[in-house]
């Protein structure tokens, strides 16, 4: 018997080998680099940050030369489309950014250069690969590639306890997670024969759907990937994972797994199990409410900002999710819309909070932004803005976001669930306007307490250009809204 | 020979579990591994079954031998009555023979026929082999990307003094 | 199923082996009892100290290394079985994959990872 060699298309993943080339030069770089002087941890390793940010920066110019239409390879395992590339560049451009605001708290922080970038790198391979598998096989192991890098990153500070329970807890819960996943793949493939995409869609669609080992393995991956999107009931991780984990990396963490995991969630129910959507739309609308509504009420009463971010983040997780129910084109560029928007605004809001917390993330208490607008006029309208685009406040991303998701939502047919949306919305416009009144509204009590309040706030190159860009984006995104959306629109998943 | 095979796995799961002995538990734990790997040559998944033993008897038990030095756990005083783990023990068989009967009931006959008789080859490292580097090509160079992460995380998480 | 017949030979001799060893020495020894010979044998030593010592966190990271080279050598074992038939595309597929891994080994090496102190 011959060997057949399967079609290989490399010019589909190169901006994956691009990425993954670029994670190993850091790490080898890092590992050459002699550093035994004492203290010696947190100096001279800025280029290695810049290093990535050119990898990062070339493979988005890699996706945005691969020629366009859908295109499988690697014997069916692997897809390029519109929605894959649309995913990349979300990826990419968290990552960048996240990079960007690293640079200067790795270095305050003292912590290791080489690993942590690269470790960054390597989870952004995870979640391209994520977004561009076409086989349950190669999504799986793309999204344990992120997990695991994320799970080092949450507790990347070593020496603090909070960052050692994130990462605990984050592994933990992480892996039970993974479990339910690998267990529904492995029911799927038990009752199809198949782990691609569109064979499982192939064979469901030709014999009975009925089969309850289908059923059970769908439910299995709800559960899983549900765990990955912090979708309440399995959200119980987020809040903890996101205070404990270096403000970086929650950043990081809120923007691109989140997309990734819904990248591929998306991809995986509309592409392999749309004959089963009457079943899974129900359970998906019951997430979809749970988790805007307990996301934004326990959000209400949070002093931790990162925590109360982290119950934004679930609460956003809801709004996706209604993008999801709603099942159509508008459905999808949804999804897409919002996790672009939403990359743009949550890593922004992480920026500001990352120069308000200064060394070892000291003032991360919603008090500590009292007062911000007299000393830091520039900080606080930052910081105002991002909120407004996370409470969704028009002119800006978040809103036209909101907008996109619950007309879609209204032309499926899901009234009900946008108005459960609409007021989930408002509600939250309170927390996040709380911090906006605390900067602009009150005074400043270092008047009280003396200088040390709030000494000054030092803002790095690379959080400049960062923060730019994130606010050039919330705002590009809110005022003229009709290119991204043309772009979101085309990149919904043919089914 | 599953009853034969299944029986001693499940007796040395149970022995795993209530042994106060933490060593001895883990021993224990390595017959249920075989067990399972014994389980793997009747489905004739050859290449499964070796690798179970290598692996699972082999790595990740020297893994648990080592936490569990790392830890150094003391035998706690007392143990859960033999009544309480037959109680929970039948709960157990309850729940998975309703769970069973269930999937019978509903859709007993829409389970992929069972294949009699072994398929040619299948399940072999030939076997296995041919498709992994043809077909899986792309998983499996992934997968080294996955190896080389999780080296770097063991560095980052577990080395005493990171410099 | 047949060709496990030896492995299962093979179990039945080692496990034999091993309780027959057991049960002739409980039978034909002879029995006598003391103080010094119900210590733990250590060279002959007095004990001095539990022998229930705390591992250093340091063989945590071997046994780690271990499992995922472990793992790596588990892929080789059916590219080495079908070596001649995947000719030089097998070739250069495991060598991207040993080169990937390679770069994990020289970067614990670099680190100072396999180093005691």
């Amino acid at each position: 018997m011959e060997i057949i060699i399967p079609t290989i298309n490399l010019a589909s993943i190169y901006p994956e080998i691009v990425v993954t080339i670029f994670a190993v030069i850091v790490l080898l770089l890092h590992a050459f680099t002699p550093h035994h002087s004492p203290g010696g941890a947190g100096k001279g390793g800025d280029h290695l940050g810049y290093i990535s940010f050119i990898g990062i920066a070339y493979a988005t110019f890699l996706v945005f030369t691969q020629e366009g239409g859908t295109e499988y390879s690697f014997n069916g395992l692997w897809i390029l489309d519109n929605y894959s590339r649309f995913f990349r560049l979300i990826f990419l451009l968290g990552t960048g950014l996240t990079i960007l605001i690293s640079v200067k708290y790795v270095k305050d922080e003292g912590i290791n250069h080489g690993e942590y970038y690269s470790l960054i790198l390597f989870a952004t391979v995870g979640m391209m690969i994520m977004g561009g598998g076409a086989d349950l096989i190669t999504i799986f192991l793309g999204l344990e590639l992120m997990s695991i890098s994320l799970y080092v990153l949450a507790g990347y500070t070593r020496n603090r306890l909070t960052s050692n329970e994130s990462s605990l807890k984050y592994f933990l819960l992480g892996s039970f997670a993974t479990g339910f996943l690998l267990y529904g793949i492995a029911l799927l493939y038990g009752a199809t024969g198949t782990t691609n995409l569109k064979g499982i869609s192939g064979f469901i669609s030709e014999s009975n759907f009925g089969n309850p080992i289908l059923i059970m393995g769908m439910v299995l991956l709800v559960v899983g990937f549900g765990f990955k999107i912090a979708s309440v009931p399995f959200h119980m991780w987020t809040p903890d994972v996101y205070e404990g984990a270096p403000s970086p990396i929650t950043a990081f963490m809120s923007a691109g797994p989140k997309a990734a995991a819904f990248a591929a969630f998306a991809r995986v129910f509309f592409e392999g199990l749309p004959s089963l959507q009457g079943v899974w739309v129900d359970l998906i609308w019951i997430l979809a409410v749970l988790t805007m509504t307990v996301g934004n009420v326990i959000a209400l009463v949070q002093n931790n900002i990162k925590r109360m971010l982290a119950y934004s983040s679930i609460a956003h997780a809801g709004y996706v999710l209604v993008a999801f129910v709603s099942a159509n084109e508008l459905g999808i560029g949804g999804i897409l819309y919002y996790m672009l928007a939403y990359t743009f605004m949550n890593i922004g809001a992480f920026g500001i909070i990352i120069v308000v917390g200064g060394k070892g993330e000291k003032r991360v208490n919603v008090d500590d932004y009292t007062g911000l607008a007299y000393r830091h006029p520039v900080a606080a309208a930052t910081m105002s803005l991002f909120l407004f685009s996370l409470a969704g406040i028009p002119p800006t991303a978040g809103f036209m976001g909101k907008f996109y998701i619950f007309s879609a939502a209204i032309k499926s047919g899901y009234i009900g669930l946008a108005i459960i949306g609409v007021i989930n919305s408002v509600v939250s416009v309170y927390y996040y306007l709380r911090i906006t009144v605390a900067m602009y509204m009150k005074e400043p009590e270092s008047a009280v307490s003396g200088a040390e309040s709030m000494p000054s706030l030092v803002f790095s190159t690379a959080m400049i250009i960062a923060m730019v860009i994130a606010a050039y984006g919330v705002l590009r995104m809110g005022i003229f809204p009709s290119a991204y959306i043309a772009l979101a629109q085309q990149s919904h998943l043919s089914f | 020979m599953f009853y034969i095979i299944g029986g001693v796995a499940v007796l040395s799961a149970l022995i795993m579990v209530t042994n106060k002995k933490p060593v001895s538990a883990a021993m224990s734990l390595i017959v249920t591994m075989l067990c399972l790997s014994g389980m793997y040559v009747i489905l004739d998944a050859h290449l499964i079954a070796a690798l179970q033993i290598i692996v699972y008897a082999g790595a990740i038990m020297v893994l648990f031998l080592f936490v569990i030095m790392l830890l150094n756990i003391q035998e706690k005083e007392g143990r859960l009555s033999g009544h309480k783990i037959f109680l929970q023990f039948a709960w157990i068989m309850l729940v998975g023979y309703v769970f069973i009967s269930m999937v019978k009931l509903i859709g007993g006959d829409s389970l992929p026929a069972r294949v009699e008789g072994s398929i040619n080859g299948f399940g072999t490292t030939k076997a296995v082999g041919e498709i992994l580097f043809t077909d899986f090509l792309l998983p499996f160079e992934i997968a080294s990307i996955l190896l080389l992460a999780a080296i770097v995380g063991a560095v980052i998480l577990a080395k005493a003094k990171v410099d | 199923m047949s060709e496990y017949i030896p492995v299962l030979i093979m179990l039945l001799l080692g496990a034999g082996t091993a309780v027959g060893i057991l049960v002739a020495t409980t039978l034909i020894g002879p029995k006598k009892s003391f103080a010094d010979k119900m210590e733990p044998f250590e060279c002959g030593e007095h004990p001095i100290v539990s022998p229930k010592l705390r591992f250093s966190v340091k063989f945590y990271l071997v046994a780690i290394f271990f499992v995922i080279f472990d793992i790596e050598a588990v892929f080789l074992y059916p590219w080495a079985v079908l070596f001649k038939r995947l000719g030089i595309f097998g070739f250069i597929e495991m060598m991207i994959f040993l080169v990937i891994l390679a770069v994990g080994l020289i970067y614990v090496w670099k680190r100072g990872a396999l180093e005691w102190e």
